[in-house]
Formats: C-alpha cells, sequence, structure tokens
C-alpha cells in the first residue's frame, strides 16, 4: 500500500501519467436509515483503463455505482464527469451523458424481443415516425454479431440462455457510445466460454478508449481483466492502485480488513476436508428423467457426507436438485429417503421426507425481503409450530433465536427486513429456515454465489459442521475450488447425465475438469429422443 | 484486438438439445395466443349463421358492429393500460359522464359537445396516471376512486339523474350517430380508423414499445431508461380519453345523455382485452385481439338474444364461462411458453 494513486479532490488529478479521469467522485457520502454505505470515497476512472472495483458484501460497491449512474443521489461529496460537476437525476441522465450499467441480474424485459429490447427507446424510425423493424432487426444482429453472438433477434429475450441474455444488455450498453461503462458482476451467471467472449469485448470497449468499471468476486477475473483495483471496505475507500502490484492474498486481506498470515493459515476456503461418513445412503435418487433436461441421474448421499455436484451451467446440476427435492416433477425415475421411496414431484412430500432444497435464486425462490428475518425462518417450519392453526410464539422465537446465534446472522435483530440484510446474511436465513425444517438431507444449490469472501467463507465452514451433525448435503457450486474442497465425492454432469463419479484422492481441480473436458465429445448416452 | 474479439462466437440461436419440433411447437402455441380470440370469432358467427336465419342478415350485422363501437373504443384504451400491468375501473363511469357532458355540450355548439366530454374524461384519466405513477398508488384503489368520483359527478350534474339532457337534433354530433358511408355507419368507420391508430401506436411506435417494456419490467424499463412515470400517465389518460369519445358517441347514437349507462361496462372491457391475448400481468398483448375479443362478446350477446326462449340474463352466464375458459386457455398457453 505504498504506492496509491490520489483521486481525492477535483483538483488533486494525479491519476496515471497523462490521463484525465473521465468519472470521478470526492467525498461521496451516503447514508440510508441505520447504516453509513458510503463514507467519504474518493474514486477515479481513466479512459482506456479496466478498474476493478472489489469489496466484501456491504461494503459499498453497489452504492457507488448506483451514485455514478444517477439511481442514488450523494448527501455529501460531488461527482465529477468529463470535469464537470454532475448530478444524474435518472439512469436515463447518466446514459444519455454516455454511462452505461450492466447490472448483476439482467435488467432487460423477458417479453419483448431481442432487437426490442436492443434498441427501446433508440428505436430506428421511418419518415412517418413508425418503427423501422426491418433496420432494427438488421442493426440488432450485426450489433450482437460484433460481440461474437449468433441469435435470432426476432426471438423473444426469454428463450436465450442467461448468457446470451447477458450479451444483449451489454450490446445495448456498447451501442449508447458510452465513455464508461459500469459492470456490476456481469459474470456471476455466464459459462466459461462466454466470459472469455466477455472479456474480448471488455478488452475491445479499454482499446477505444472507454473507461470500465468491473464489479466481480472472482479474483481470477480481476487479475485477467482488470488494470486499477479499488477496495472498498465498510463504505470506505483503503486502497487504490495498479493490480499487478498486489497480490491475492494482499488483496484478500484488504478486503476482509484481516492480517495476510490469518488469510494464509486459513487458506480461501473455509472447508476442513473429509468428513465422518458411514452407513446406509440417507438419500438415493435412481434413474431420474426429464424430458430435454436429465437423462437417467443416479446418485447416493451418505449421511454425514458432503456430495459434489459438478458439471458445467446447463449440465442438469439444478434441476438434480429440483427433481430430488420434487419442485421439477421427472418423467422416470424415484427417490428414497433412508431406504423409504418419496412421492416425486412434490415438494410437500419431500419435505415431510427431510429433503430441502435451498435454490439457486435466493431472491426469485427464497427469501421474502418485505418480511422480517424472524418470519423468514419460521416460514417453512410454521405447521409443525402450530397448534390448532395458532402459532406457538414462544417456539418460533427459540428456534430463531437459537438458528440466528448458530449460523452467526448478522441483523439488527429478528425483527428486521430480510431484504435489508447483505446476500451473506439472506443466505443464512435462507439456510436457518431449512435447517429448522430439521432436515436429513441438504440440497444447496450454489450456496456461495453472489456473496462475498468472508461470508463465503462462514458459510462454508456452516455446511462443514452440518455434516458433521450427520446430515448428507449436496453441494452444487461453479466454484471449483469450493466443490473440490468442500466435497467427499463429486458427480460430474455434462448435458442432463452422470458422466463421472470422483471420489477420494481423485476430487481435485485437474481430475474434475478432465472429467467435464473429457466427455465434452463424446456421445450422449439417452439423448432426447 | 480484433482477432481476439472475432475468436469466441457464441452461438445463442439455438439450444443444440432442442428438436425443430419444440420450436414449431412454441410458433403454433404464440399463434394460438395471438389469434384465438379470432378463430373462436369466426366459428362462433359461422355456427351462428347457419344456426340463425336472422343472423346473418345485413341489418343484424350492421347493427351488432353499431352496437359494439362503445365497448370497442373504451377496450381499446383498457388494452394499452393492462399492456403496462394496470387496470382501469374508471371506465364505466367516464363513459356515461362523457355521454351525459357531450348531450349537455351539444346546446353550445359541436366543438363544446365533443370537447368538454374528452376534456374531463382525459383529465380524470390524466390524474388516475398521475396517482399512480406518481404516488405510486395501486392502479385498482386509484381507479375504483375515481369511478366512484365520476358516478358522483355524473348524479350532480344531472339532479340526481333525474334531468337527461337531449343531444340537439340536426347537430353535427347527431350526425355522427345517424349518418354512413358506403352504407356503413360512421360510428364503425371512426372506430375503425382509431383501432387502426391504436395497434399502430402500440406496436409500430416508440411509446408502444414503453408500454410493453413497462408491463414486462417495470425496474428493467427503468433502468434502460425508459420513461416509466410517463407512459403509465400517458396509457391512464388515453383510457379516460377513449372512454370519454365512446361516451360521446354513444350519446349522438341515443340522441340523449342516459345517466344510467356504463354501470360494469369496465369489467366488460377488461374481459374483452384479456379474450383477446392480452395477459392481464402485464408485457403481451395486442390491439387486434381486443376488437375480437369485443366482438365475440356482441355475438354472445346476439345469439342469446336469436335463441328467445332464454332470458337475456343468460347473456351475462355465457359471457362469465367464455371468459373463464379463454383464461385458462391463456393460462395454459402462456405456461407451455414459460411465460407466466
Amino acid at each position: 500500500m505504498t504506492e496509491t494513486y490520489d483521486a481525492g479532490g477535483p483538483q488533486a488529478g494525479s491519476g496515471p501519467p497523462g490521463a484525465e479521469a473521465v468519472l470521478r467522485t470526492a467525498g461521496v457520502t451516503k447514508r440510508f436509515p441505520g447504516a453509513l454505505a458510503l463514507d467519504g470515497v474518493d474514486f477515479a476512472a481513466y479512459p482506456g483503463r479496466v478498474h476493478a472495483l472489489i469489496g466484501e458484501n456491504g461494503a459499498g460497491k453497489s452504492t457507488l455505482i448506483k451514485v455514478l449512474t444517477g439511481v442514488y443521489r450523494a448527501d455529501e461529496g460531488l461527482v465529477e464527469y468529463r470535469g464537470e460537476p454532475v448530478e444524474f437525476a435518472t439512469p436515463l441522465e447518466a446514459q444519455h451523458a454516455g454511462i452505461s450499467t450492466i447490472y448483476q441480474e439482467v435488467n432487460l424485459v423477458p417479453l419483448m424481443s431481442v432487437a426490442r429490447n436492443l434498441f427501446l427507446g433508440r428505436e430506428p424510425r421511418n419518415r412517418f415516425g413508425l418503427i423501422d423493424f426491418r433496420r432494427m432487426h438488421r442493426e440488432a444482429e450485426e450489433a450482437l454479431r460484433d460481440l461474437g453472438v449468433r441469435v435470432d433477434v426476432t426471438r423473444a429475450l426469454r428463450t436465450l440462455g442467461i448468457g446470451a441474455q447477458q450479451m444483449v444488455a451489454l450490446a445495448r450498453a456498447v451501442q449508447v457510445d458510452a465513455r464508461v461503462v459500469v459492470m456490476d458482476e456481469p459474470t456471476s451467471s455466464l459459462e466459461p466460454r462466454e466470459v472469455e467472449t466477455l472479456f474480448g469485448v471488455i478488452r475491445m470497449l479499454r482499446d477505444r478508449g472507454i473507461a470500465v468499471v468491473y464489479v466481480s468476486h472472482r479474483l481470477d477475473e480481476l487479475y485477467e481483466v482488470c488494470d486499477t483495483v479499488t477496495v472498498l471496505r465498510d463504505g470506505k475507500l483503503v486502497h487504490t492502485g495498479p493490480i499487478a502490484e498486489l497480490d491475492r492474498l494482499r488483496l484478500v486481506s484488504l478486503m476482509l480488513g484481516r492480517e495476510m498470515g490469518e488469510v494464509r493459515a486459513e487458506g480461501l476456503t473455509k472447508f476442513s476436508g473429509e468428513h465422518e461418513t458411514g452407513g446406509e445412503p440417507v438419500l438415493t435418487a435412481r434413474g431420474l428423467r426429464v424430458r430435454h433436461t436429465l437423462h437417467d441421474v443416479s446418485l447416493a448421499i451418505r449421511p454425514g457426507e458432503v456430495v459434489g455436484l459438478g458439471g458445467l451451467l446447463g449440465s442438469g446440476r439444478s434441476e438434480t436438485a429440483k427433481a430430488v427435492a420434487g419442485a421439477l416433477p421427472p418423467d422416470e425415475g424415484e427417490v428414497l429417503v433412508a431406504g423409504a421411496s418419496v412421492r416425486t414431484g412434490s415438494t410437500p412430500a419431500a419435505i415431510r421426507a427431510g429433503i430441502s432444497l435451498l435454490p439457486e435464486d435466493r431472491k426469485a425462490e427464497g427469501i421474502v425481503p418485505g418480511l422480517s428475518v424472524r418470519e423468514n425462518i419460521a416460514l417453512a417450519a410454521l405447521p409443525g409450530l402450530s397448534r390448532f392453526g395458532l402459532v406457538d410464539e414462544e417456539r418460533v422465537d427459540r428456534i430463531v433465536d437459537t438458528f440466528m446465534k448458530r449460523l452467526r446472522i448478522k441483523a439488527s435483530g429478528p425483527h428486521q427486513k430480510v431484504g435489508e440484510l447483505s446476500g451473506g446474511n439472506q443466505q443464512k436465513v435462507l439456510l436457518a429456515r431449512w435447517l429448522a425444517m430439521q432436515p436429513k438431507v441438504l440440497l444447496l444449490d450454489e450456496p456461495t454465489r453472489g456473496i462475498d469472501v468472508g461470508a463465503k467463507a462462514e458459510v462454508q465452514k456452516l455446511i462443514d459442521e452440518l455434516a458433521a451433525d450427520g446430515l448428507g448435503v449436496l453441494l452444487i457450486s461453479s466454484d471449483m475450488e469450493e466443490l473440490v474442497e468442500g466435497s467427499d465425492r463429486v458427480v460430474v454432469l455434462k448435458d442432463g447425465a452422470v458422466v463421472a463419479e470422483l471420489a477420494g484422492a481423485e476430487v481435485t481441480e485437474d481430475r474434475l475438469l478432465e472429467a467435464i473436458a473429457a466427455h465434452s465429445r463424446a456421445p450422449e448416452e439417452g439423448a432426447p429422443s | 484486438m480484433s482477432t481476439q474479439m472475432k475468436s469466441p462466437v457464441l452461438d445463442a440461436s439455438l439450444p443444440e438439445e432442442e428438436p425443430l419440433g419444440a420450436r414449431r411447437g412454441e410458433r403454433l402455441t404464440a399463434l394460438a395466443q395471438q389469434h384465438g380470440a379470432l378463430v373462436a370469432l369466426l366459428l362462433t358467427v359461422l355456427i351462428a349463421s347457419v344456426s340463425f336465419e336472422a343472423f346473418p342478415t345485413s341489418d343484424n350485422l350492421g347493427n351488432m358492429a353499431v352496437g359494439s363501437t362503445f365497448l370497442a373504443i373504451v377496450a381499446l384504451g383498457m388494452t394499452f393500460v393492462i399492456v403496462t400491468g394496470g387496470i382501469d375501473l374508471s371506465v364505466g363511469s367516464t363513459f356515461a359522464l362523457g355521454g351525459v357532458l357531450a348531450a349537455w355540450g351539444s346546446q353550445y355548439g359541436t366543438l363544446v359537445a365533443l370537447l368538454l366530454p374528452l376534456a374531463v374524461c382525459g383529465l380524470i384519466g390524466l390524474v388516475n396516471g398521475l396517482l399512480i405513477a406518481k404516488s405510486r398508488l395501486a392502479p385498482f384503489i386509484v381507479t375504483l376512486a375515481a369511478m366512484l368520483l365520476a358516478r358522483g359527478i355524473l348524479l350532480a350534474v344531472t339532479d340526481e339523474g333525474s334531468t337527461t339532457y337531449l343531444v340537439e337534433e340536426r347537430s353535427f354530433l347527431a350526425t355522427l350517430g345517424e349518418e354512413s358511408l358506403l352504407g356503413v355507419s360512421l360510428l364503425v368507420w371512426i372506430t375503425a380508423v382509431l383501432f387502426v391508430l391504436g395497434a399502430l401506436a402500440l406496436r409500430r411506435s416508440r411509446f408502444g414499445q414503453y408500454v410493453y417494456a413497462v408491463g414486462g419490467n417495470e425496474d428493467a424499463a427503468s433502468l434502460m431508461g425508459a420513461p416509466v412515470a410517463r407512459t403509465k400517465i400517458a396509457v391512464y389518460t388515453l383510457s379516460g380519453l377513449c372512454a370519454g369519445l365512446a361516451g360521446a358517441l354513444n350519446a349522438a347514437y341515443l340522441m340523449s345523455g342516459v345517466t344510467i349507462l356504463g354501470v360494469g361496462m369496465e369489467l366488460d372491457a377488461i374481459a374483452a382485452v384479456v379474450i383477446g391475448g392480452t395477459l392481464l400481468t402485464g408485457g403481451f398483448g395486442f390491439i387486434s385481439g381486443t376488437l375480437a375479443g369485443v366482438l365475440l362478446l356482441q355475438v354472445i350477446k346476439n345469439i342469446i338474444n336469436q335463441i328467445g326462449s332464454l332470458d337475456s340474463s343468460y347473456q351475462q352466464v355465457v359471457s362469465g364461462a367464455f371468459l373463464a375458459v379463454v383464461v385458462v386457455a391463456q393460462t395454459w398457453l402462456g405456461r407451455k411458453r414459460r411465460m407466466l
């Protein structure tokens, strides 16, 4: 931290030599009820540079981005764009000025066609003021082809894969003659191949002299595409400088505010490794088939065992978990818990049998943001906590209290709204909800996606503890390191079929990669008829 | 740089494992969703023409056409509102108010007779839109309040409904209601023009794109820079204007402003829009479908009259049952296309 750019104050322009910051903040402060989200942050983005913005959840990254792009207004401090102080009232104003944003979740209209999404508000029109669809479709196709995406632009956006949707969002951002492009975790739902395409686009933007602000939790990516890095912690800027001068360990310790020795000693994941497993499988799934999706998937989990489910996005990992948990009715196949058959295609039956699924998309399928921590935890367990239709409040309090302590949920109290918590804590609330059901099997679909390093480690530690308590755990993760270190065995899926199973010493990142890659050209078993 | 750019090509055009049949199936369901109401209309008309001698006569068809114009214009405005994901319950009352204002205004000349209902009903729509878009109140409640309010104003200007204003004979307004062009009533011509304009506005104008975007995903629309509030204000104002105009034309047709009209008309309009394939959740819908929906309701009504032995109240039973069938079919098709 010896060399830091001084991004403070509009006059202090000592950025990279010969460059003038295109977008800069000086002493920006933003308060929310009960929280100081940004505390005097000085940030600067330079043309032709990719600027990483990192920090744990709740560090203020999203807030800073929203201040930059006109979603929020700063309570104090100054935002400067191209040398002039600005105050954007809406994202539209910022966009018109040349600041485009790609948000974490794809923010497009799923029912509208790709071309309509791409051109919303900027549709080419003929001399009668009517939209010229032919031209719009042609230009949309060209714009996407420039980004390396081939797609029928007349199709509704929702029929595309999530990666392709993200590319449409990116194409939209690039098209509006942007000087600054802000990307908020653009890769969180992309496949490696799509990430490559995205990086190509980012480098192209950089070479065109556009300033890119890049937010991500994935350290590898930062080192691959970013030039400069700014670290936020608890709403304060703790470091700004060239990323090459910062090694990973130092970066993580800056983010966490922990000593480097501590980080090194504990490693980047919190898994302890092997678990005590034994006995008969607590969960057995046999021959699960879902048309177009799963082709004869079988797996077994013993008590105390963490079984990883590996594979690429779209390989059928989430679908397998859903089929087991009754959320996706299989056409064929059976699910047994402790040897007893469970009716498939029914979530209540699965829950009664002791199967709990922590879904991938916690916003859409999990938390109820408007309800309190207490209500969210008790939600699924309520039927069991009621007598004559009335809820036993004392028992609820006891359970909520137990899990808030055990899972170390950081909230002002059981009555805080879940929507106000950080991603990691939301995930813990969800976990508490299912643990309150006293499950025998826990299916975790991307339990650490989108949460910061610190919370990630805590969730990983929890998974370990739960397995140690004798739960069978199915772990789905795109993070190979997490999958390998957390699992006792890894079942590898490809195109909806099991292609490999790694156990014991075979569970390494290399073997996992091999397993995924080796079968990529093999003929599909049980391909759709 | 450019070489690096071009290397990874992401082909998102078709997921590999998706068989071609699935694509064709999706096309068919999309077609069914868009033109289902039209197909049902044609079938119903065909069956009615075969079954009842009096049905396919030019008199009957002409009467049906004129009879559906008022609901059609109201439903036209409603389509825009519903595509944004909203609802407008005030149109029945503003329809009646528009009729009374037009009849009353006709004594001061045609301009007043036409502009007064448009101004007042447009204003009610504008206030609806402002409250919904700016104060973020629920459309259901806001327009319910406007429905009561408009009915109240109506009662106030007609001395609790005891005064009926007559449209001045020989006025231009009266001409609108009576005359025809090429054997087709002027009212039908006006409605047809409005529907063409409406369809162009929804499908081919930038405003229309905003309407779909707001209904499809309001947050995304706002982040993409669509003027969400302005779009909402515009659709409620448009709905108010349509209801007012429909009321004025109805007064021209009846030669008087009848105070008891329009009760429950908002529900007929919503029914017509939904039968026409527009999703109540917003983001998806067609003007042509709405027209087919309106005509379908009208034909059902006519058939019940043709049967004669059936009480006219059965018309509501049949319309209700039909609506239920359509909504079930819609939901099923929507799920099949994974839209809901």
